[in-house]
């Protein structure tokens, strides 16, 4: 299925990299700190839905490239979007059947665990910042959860029917 | 809902999940600790780093149109206008360049009695900053020239009214750079009026620098001008970097309570001006203004 594979996995790095600009994309200063987090929000979504194709190693590839990105400690991305994504992998089944309140409230707490981890690694570094301003993302990024599923939901139903 | 059964056809265990984000995990954590403790990898930075250069390219472009826009819609008299004000003020900064040029072949001559080793004018090229947020924690930016055009670590950046930041990471094609008002930089300013030398801390606000090391009878006041001391090594001396706005002399505290606001609108500016210091040898990577040293 090596090509039919590639076919299949296009469409969804589009969706990544669209996530990735999404989070270099300048903004004001004042709506910097509620810059949800796209790329967890769009990768959390591919691994409850395809979670043998989107695991945890390409979570960590796109973390990385994120580190890179953002300029931020080389790891720190990869690891909290590592770990986020194999708490869904591991939940997939679970989540998929959840009412979307219930899915929600779920992304919440993997948002919430990523930019503890993201802190977390800050203050072992030394990047200081007021520590409210990390639960600005976890806010933004709930609240659009829904709308991102609802996006990437054709998306998904056209690569599982086109196989 | 939609079973694909190349997905899910199986029981939920995913093989050896647990065993590669452990792993995974392990590398992060290594990774973090060669890039952070010793800086090691800004090779792989480099070369992962022309990777995203496209992504970069792709959301800074429309920025980009729309300033070329904006710059062919502006009406004649809009233009008339800029055109009026810019003759004013190279008028203004030709006088003033009448002057610099004189005190320039005076403290030449002055040196020369002294038999000091007279000092080279610095070289200077214009960069833009990319439309690029980086890192929400941190005051940094990035510009849109890199190693490939000498750009080196450390090197220092100012804009037309004062000192901006330096750069920290060189990409191939773009650099990151690190603002004053970060709060973690510091910089070794001295007071223009006397010369007291003190440190310039960011704080993370773009108008607000902190001098927390100046004793409660060191002489300051509200609205001196702040310049580069050159004392660092990363940034050339004389170049303005604050002016100091509150002062608040506390007597049971040792050190007083000293404020300063940024000379160049950190926030607003767009192209800035790196700076090859007279040490760095301007040949050894080329930096494009023929600018010959007057040594």
């Amino acid at each position: 299925m090596t090509s039919a594979g590639g076919s299949r996995r296009l469409p969804v790095i589009a969706t990544m990299l669209l996530a990735l600009m999404l989070m270099i994309l300048p903004v004001p200063e004042w709506a910097a700190t509620f810059r949800p987090d796209w790329v967890v929000l769009v990768f959390v979504y591919w691994a409850m839905m395809l979670p043998r194709t989107w695991s945890v190693g390409w979570a960590w590839l796109i973390g990385l490239a994120l580190d890179i990105a953002q300029g931020a400690i080389l790891g720190q991305h990869a690891m909290a979007l590592s770990l986020v994504v194999f708490m869904t992998v591991r939940f997939h089944l679970l989540m998929r059947v959840f009412p979307i309140s219930q899915l929600t409230a779920t992304v919440f707490a993997l948002l919430a665990l990523y930019q503890f981890l993201l802190f977390w690694v800050n203050g072992i570094a030394g990047v200081a910042a007021p520590a409210a301003s990390y639960w600005g993302p976890v806010i933004t990024g709930t609240v659009l959860w829904p709308v991102v599923s609802v996006f990437l939901s054709p998306l998904r139903a056209r690569l599982q029917l086109g196989r | 809902m939609v079973t694909s059964q190349a997905d899910n056809s199986n029981p939920a265990r995913i093989p050896a999940l647990g065993a590669r984000v452990l792993a995974l995990m392990a590398i992060s954590i290594v990774l973090m600790i060669l890039d952070h403790r010793q800086g090691h990898l800004e090779k792989v930075r480099n070369v992962l780093g022309v990777a995203l250069y496209p992504l970069q390219v792709a959301v800074d472009a429309p920025f980009r149109l729309w300033d070329w826009l904006g710059e062919g819609m502006t009406t004649r008299n809009e233009l008339q206008l800029e055109v009026s004000r810019l003759h004013a003020e190279r008028l203004l900064t030709n006088a003033r360049l009448q002057r610099f040029t004189a005190l320039e072949a005076e403290n030449a001559r002055l040196r020369d009695l002294l038999d000091a080793r007279s000092r080279v004018r610095d070289e200077i090229r214009v960069a833009e900053i990319m439309a690029v947020d980086a890192n929400p924690y941190r005051h940094n930016i990035v510009i849109d020239i890199g190693e490939s055009d000498g750009v080196y670590d450390g090197q220092a950046i100012v804009a037309a009214n004062g000192v901006v930041g330096q750069v920290i990471q060189t990409g191939f094609t773009t650099s990151q750079a690190i603002l004053i008002s970060d709060p973690g930089h510091a910089l070794p300013v001295e007071v223009n009026r006397n010369g007291l030398r003190t440190i310039a801390k960011g704080t993370g606000e773009f108008d607000r620098l902190d001098l927390p090391f100046l004793p409660n009878n060191a002489d300051i006041q509200p609205g001196d001008l702040l310049v580069t001391s050159g004392l660092g090594g990363a940034f050339p001396s004389g170049y303005p970097v604050a002016v100091v706005g509150t002062v608040n002399r506390i007597p049971q505290e040792p050190f007083a309570d000293v404020t300063a606001v940024p000379s160049s609108a950190l926030d607003q500016v767009r192209e800035v001006m790196l700076i090859w210091s007279a040490e760095k040898a301007p040949g050894e990577a080329a930096p494009a203004t023929p600018d010959v040293p007057n040594d």
